[in-house]
């Protein structure tokens, strides 16, 4: 037994002198082998917003990435939180604590990845949010190893509704869905118009996945608001332009301001219908030659172009796993320093920076939904209209409410 | 301005209006699932799935084949009805003879199958489809903005409503069926194909689900989800009005669209918790539904 121990060690030995570095650091990766957990909704009214898509981003990180981080693995697992907060919290505690789940990334729905964030912080592992919204992720819910990716409520509010009362639409109504992210992304939005002058006449909150809108559209119609405001997301949003324009809001003289509208919800739309809006991301894959290279390569294997939260679960795995390859060791607190120092530059975006409270502060794009007959290919749907820089886009760590300095 | 419980008559007005849309949807598919439980007992959860399954059937007739609406209107419910008489024959007819509950689970897990056949290809955040250009824009009533697709929901659902009504009560085809639901031996025993019937039946329910599918198409987004949003309100709809009562489905259908309707003027918070809310009050004070017959 001695002489086996003896003899597999010096083979350890020699075998770690003649891989060099490299392969002696493996020892630093817990397991052997890195794994990352993609926790979303892949069944419900969000299933394409991100969805199995961002499952199929994250392998792509992966693979780009080369398949071993500093010789060791690594896996891609996920799982359908169905939208609700217990059942992720349930899966988050199974991975954390049986399964060796390194990190856990994705967690489209603000109450699933607060929830998240939680566990997370008390298991002492790293979260890196990209589906879901609320600013509380980064203010008084924030972690020291929680990050938030993509976008947020804040950055939707100063970009769609920015533009908006730069337009003149200085009264708004809004149709909010009842949840922590509809809540959020109404005060923030709100609190953005008054800043500039303009007021809120009312508003209306609807239970999730709700699929008749024209009461609460009617409501926003005799409000006489000149934009209606529409808190929600997914199924949701498309379900209310649609029935917007059967409505005749719009001709009605009214604006409306899809305040989280993605590429996959213009997909599913049309152009006919969502021709027009005005909205906010922080991807598109036709703005440059590295995003364009990303898009194409992800159509080819998923029949479909990323929206931003899928573009950033790549951009968070990416560098998450660049992460754990420049701190030797996939341990929580040499990675998520370097987290948050290390600048983000990839296909998802261009020197973006990581906050104090985990925001990564980056560049969002205004866009308009092109008219059918401009658009020249499949998922040729935008206009680009401006940029909004990242210290615009994101409260600041002094803002945020978040006591992490 | 005229108020009417603190909000303008006219506002009220058109929440009344967009209500009755909505009970068109209701009662159309709360229908079906009268006719189908009315006569051969099943629970059909499938029903939602069905109903799916008739805006995708309109979906991939303009996509694929260029088929516009108005055929479409005939064709969907056609193919779903087809659909349900093919499964009626080779599964759901083997179940009569045992506990109602196998044809629940059977129904349910059928729905399942065909939701998730649909999402795994068209994903979930729909397809588009439009209105044929006959029923685009809309009408200024004075009150409300009232599209002119919504207006025509209302009336092909009333339509189809009596038809339906008429052709189960009083016509001798719906007199066989009604008999056969009776006593189906002695109705065998006069000469008459009950099996047939009762296949013709399961169709008949299915075509009314996949014709409110078709309806819905243009008003809501062709998803594979569409279904199982609506399907748990429309049972609440069948036992407020009493299980198997097709005038009850029908009435109370367009009631509770009416409800949920002015819920969602004065609290939205629980527009979709009305109508349990009606369903337990009822099921407390009439256990056997506003129109069953007491068992």
């Amino acid at each position: 037994m001695k002489l086996t121990h003896l003899v597999s060690t010096a083979l350890l030995a020699a075998t770690a002198m003649t891989a060099g570095v490299l392969s002696a650091n493996a020892a630093d990766i817990s397991d052997g082998k890195i794994k990352i957990g993609i926790l979303n909704d892949q069944s419900g009214v969000y299933a394409d917003f991100g969805g199995k898509w961002s499952v199929e981003a994250a392998k792509m990180a992966v693979e780009d990435f080369g398949g071993k981080v500093q010789g060791a693995p690594i896996e891609i697992v996920d799982a359908d939180h169905q939208n609700k907060a217990d059942i992720a919290s349930n899966i988050a505690r199974k991975w954390y604590d049986t399964e060796q789940v390194d990190a856990i990334m994705e967690l489209t729905t603000s109450s699933v990845a607060l929830a998240v964030q939680g566990i997370s912080e008390e298991k002492k592992k790293i979260d890196i949010v990209t589906g879901a919204a609320t600013t509380d992720l980064t203010g008084k819910a924030c972690s020291p190893y929680g990050f938030h990716w993509a976008y947020d409520t804040h950055s939707q509010a100063v970009g769609t509704g920015g533009a908006l009362v730069k337009q003149g639409g200085d009264s708004w109504y809004f149709i909010t869905v009842d949840y922590a992210f509809g809540h959020s992304l109404e005060e923030q939005t709100t609190k953005f118009i008054e800043d500039k002058g303009g007021k809120v006449l009312g508003d209306v909150l609807y239970p999730l996945g709700a699929t008749d809108y024209s009461s609460f559209l009617l409501q926003a119609q005799s409000s006489g608001a000149k934009v209606i405001g529409l808190a929600n997301a997914g199924l949701d949003t498309s379900n209310s332009i649609k029935q917007a324009a059967e409505f005749g809001i719009v001709q009605g003289g009214q604006r409306l301001a899809a305040l989280l509208f993605t590429l996959a919800e213009v997909h599913g739309l049309g152009l006919k219908a969502a021709q027009g809006v005005v909205l906010t991301e922080a991807y598109y894959w036709d703005r440059d030659d590295k995003s364009r290279e990303f898009g194409e390569r992800f159509l080819k294997r998923t029949g479909r172009m990323p929206n931003m939260i899928q573009a950033g679960t790549y951009s968070a795995v990416m560098q998450y796993l660049k992460a754990v390859d420049k701190a030797g060791t996939d341990a929580t607190e040499p990675v998520a320093k370097l987290l948050h120092e290390m600048p983000v530059n990839d296909v998802f975006t261009q020197n973006g920076k990581v906050q104090a409270d985990g925001s990564m502060v980056h560049d969002m794009y205004l866009f308009q939904v092109k008219k059918p007959e401009e658009s020249k290919r499949d998922w040729d749907y935008y206009t680009y209209l401006a940029t909004i820089p990242g210290d615009e886009a994101y409260l600041s760590a002094s803002e945020s409410g978040c006591s992490l300095k | 301005m005229t108020m009417i419980f603190g909000i303008p008559i006219q506002a009220f007005l058109g929440q009344l209006l967009v209500g009755l849309i909505n009970g068109s949807f209701y009662a159309m598919l709360s229908l079906g699932l009268a006719v189908i439980f009315g006569l051969l007992r099943v629970i059909n959860f499938a029903h939602g799935a069905q109903y799916m399954f008739g805006a995708f059937v309109g979906y991939l007739l303009l996509t694929y084949l260029g088929i516009g609406y108005w055929p479409a209107l005939i064709l969907a419910p056609l193919v779903v009805g087809i659909f349900g008489m093919v499964v009626e024959r080779l599964a759901l007819s083997k179940l009569y003879s045992i506990d109602p509950l196998y044809g629940l689970l059977f129904t349910f897990g059928l729905a399942q199958v065909i939701e998730g056949i649909f999402r795994y290809y068209y994903g979930v955040s729909g397809q588009p489809y439009s209105a044929p250009v006959q029923l685009g824009g809309g009408v200024n009533l004075g009150f409300m903005f009232l599209p002119v697709y919504r207006g025509w929901v209302v009336v092909a659902s009333l339509i189809v409503c009596l038809g339906t009504w008429i052709l189960i009560e009083k016509t001798r085809l719906g007199s066989y069926l009604r008999a056969a639901t009776e006593n189906p031996t002695l109705v065998q025993a006069f000469g008459v194909n009950v099996p047939l019937l009762l296949t013709l039946t399961y169709g008949l329910g299915s075509a009314l689900a996949g014709f409110a599918g078709i309806l819905a198409a243009p008003v809501y987004q062709v998803s594979p989800l569409m279904g199982s949003d609506l399907i748990i309100v429309v049972f609440a709809v069948v036992v407020v009005g009493g299980m198997g009562s097709i005038l009850g489905a029908i009435v109370t259908g367009y009631m509770l669209g009416l409800a949920e309707g002015l819920t969602k003027v004065f609290y939205p918070e629980a527009s979709n918790l009305v109508v349990f809310v009606i369903m337990a009050v009822v099921l407390l004070v009439r256990p056997a539904g506003l129109f069953g017959r007491d068992a």
